[in-house]
């Protein structure tokens, strides 16, 4: 019987972190879909926070957990409603033409 | 549970801070009143927080809490800053409409989160103190919420912070896998050799707070977000998370990974040289003031993190002192600011400053003062900054940085100096008003004498920044 270990648990969550980073930087679309890539970051640091947990034996990891969903609820909140001030003013979303402040 | 009274400035901000709140919702009108009291808080929890001056060392909750020397000093700093920002920007928040009862509060929670920063010794508890912070800077930026560029810094601002956040909770994540604790104290414990994923978490935590402080390359963000949120909201991105930050640098290097002093150190070296050069180069063709600080704060941001490259006591102590003057530096630059003010217009380019000395001596000269300062010119107090840190980079004969920072100094000179050239010695335009309140007049006044008068009397500070004593 093939047996999960810490390897793959780790392999996971850093699989999901590229994606999300990957996420952020790809994106020339829409916003939202950066708000999502947040939210895998975020993911991807739990899963390695419970893993890390259990194979150690320590509470700490999950309790951490539980504080980052909770922040990355507020943050997503936030979030949200920059963009929609942004939205009311600018008529538009896209990645690409949010580009008012340069030089 | 005896040691509570220890951390009395967080208790009492926080529970001001709600009653504010309360009083902000059920009065109407009140958002002048929650201002002063805001500032009567933070005037209170600055006795309070001298009061505590002499505790070093003491643990909190299990130990995820510490208060000494070097977090009641840099609280100290961020009171003292805060004081001074919502003195100088009270008007510019009027004649903007954004003085609504939410600006005062935000700012308080954002200074409570930078409280739990400096005093965190748990990674949980750094985390916790940082978003409360950030959460309340994401509002702050695009506060000005009819206006495009605000609404857009705060954008920007919002993104990459988070994604800084993020990066920085995976390095917290690796660190707590690969050393069994998130306690700065028991990581230290644990740590025995080198060891990839701890390394790799280390990385991974500078990059998130390399962000928070606009170094390079994480600085990408400030010019925009300088630029676009209101001047009251810049000067306070050009302070306090600073502050918080860069002590929160000091305690995450030097207490879980001193031993592993070689891994980060080549990062920090590399980090402060980039910002110091790129801080200088890419400021000079900036037409817009607030940009233009934004480049030069990152420029310093190199210089305070070149004197914790050092590794030794001197070096943290003299990156303190830098931040310390830098402070007094920014606010007396961005007290100027405030007051380019003409029909409830406020001006921030360049050539708004052309030919001031000639209708406005006074001004003209405090923000000689200033610009001369932030070059580094003696005897003015950011001489004796930039002195410190090159005397502790050179004692550890690390003279690649010294040279650097010296030659990037001169760079980053001739913009302070065409600023200069600008206000003396170019065409007038018309007057500015002269019209201001008297907070704003006060923090002024008080930025430019400590910069002016810093050489003849040194010691009060050196005296208790020679207390902090990390290894």
């Amino acid at each position: 019987m093939f047996e999960i270990s810490l390897g793959h648990y780790l392999t996971l969550s850093a699989i999901i972190f590229t994606i999300g980073v990957a996420g952020i930087f790809l994106n020339r679309k829409n916003i939202i879909v950066i708000l999502m890539s947040i939210e895998l970051i975020l993911l991807a640091v739990n899963i390695n926070l419970v893993s890390f947990s259990v194979f150690l034996g320590d509470l700490t990891g999950q309790i951490f957990t539980l504080f980052i969903l909770t922040v990355a609820a507020a943050e997503a909140a936030i979030g949200l409603a920059i963009i929609v001030v942004y939205f009311r003013n600018a008529g538009t979303i896209r990645v690409e033409e949010i580009d008012k402040l340069k030089g | 549970m005896e040691n509570i009274n220890l951390v009395a400035p967080e208790i009492f901000i926080s529970l001001s801070l709600m009653s504010l709140l309360i009083l902000g919702v059920f009065k109407e009108n009140s958002s002048s009143v929650v201002y002063n009291l805001s500032i009567f808080t933070l005037f209170l929890s600055l006795l309070i927080n001298l009061n505590l001056f002499s505790f070093n060392n003491l643990y909190l909750f299990n130990g995820a809490y510490k208060v000494d020397y070097l977090s009641n000093f840099m609280k100290f700093l961020i009171i003292v800053s805060g004081i001074f920002v919502m003195l100088s920007s009270s008007k510019y928040l009027k004649i903007n409409k954004i003085f609504k009862i939410e600006y005062p509060i935000l700012l308080l929670s954002s200074i409570l989160g930078m409280f739990i920063m400096i005093s965190s010794n748990d990674l949980m508890v750094f985390y916790l103190g940082l978003e409360l912070q950030s959460l309340a800077l994401y509002v702050l930026a695009s506060f000005k919420r009819d206006d495009q560029l605000s609404s857009e810094s705060g954008l920007k601002y919002f993104v990459l912070s988070a994604l800084s956040s993020g990066l920085l909770l995976y390095g917290c994540s690796l660190i707590y896998g690969f050393s069994g604790s998130t306690n700065f104290d028991q990581i230290s414990n644990n740590i025995s050799g080198v060891q990839y994923g701890l390394t790799l978490g280390i990385v991974f935590i500078l990059v998130g707070l390399a962000f928070k402080i606009s170094a390079v390359p994480f600085h990408m963000w400030a010019p925009d977000v300088y630029q676009g949120s209101p001047t009251s909201v810049t000067i306070f991105f050009a302070i306090l998370p600073k502050i918080a930050a860069l002590s929160v640098f000091i305690r995450f290097l030097y207490v879980p990974f001193i031993n592993l002093v070689d891994q980060w150190q080549t990062i920090i070296i590399f980090v402060s040289i980039a910002s110091m050069v790129f801080g200088a180069v890419a400021a000079i063709g900036q037409k817009n003031l607030k940009r233009l600080m934004a480049y030069s704060s990152i420029s310093h941001m190199g210089f305070a993190l070149a004197g914790l490259s050092v590794g030794t006591n001197e070096g943290i102590q003299s990156s303190i002192i830098y931040i310390s003057i830098y402070l007094m530096m920014n606010l007396a630059f961005f007290s100027c600011l405030f007051m380019l003010k003409r029909n409830d217009i406020y001006y921030e380019d360049l050539s708004d400053l052309s030919g001031l000395s000639k209708n406005h001596p006074i001004l003209s000269l405090c923000l000689l003062i200033s610009l001369f300062s932030l070059a580094g010119i003696p005897p003015l107090a950011g001489f004796f900054a930039k002195f410190y840190i090159f005397l502790a980079v050179i004692k550890e004969e690390m003279y690649f940085l010294a040279i650097v920072g010296l030659l990037s100094t001169v760079i980053a000179a001739f913009y302070y100096l065409r600023v200069i050239k600008t206000i003396y010695f170019d065409n007038q335009t018309e007057k500015f008003d002269i019209n201001h309140d008297i907070g704003l007049k006060i923090s002024l006044l008080v930025s430019t004498l400590i910069i002016l008068i810093y050489f003849i009397y040194p010691s009060p500070l050196q005296t208790l920044i020679s207390k902090i004593v990390i290894l």
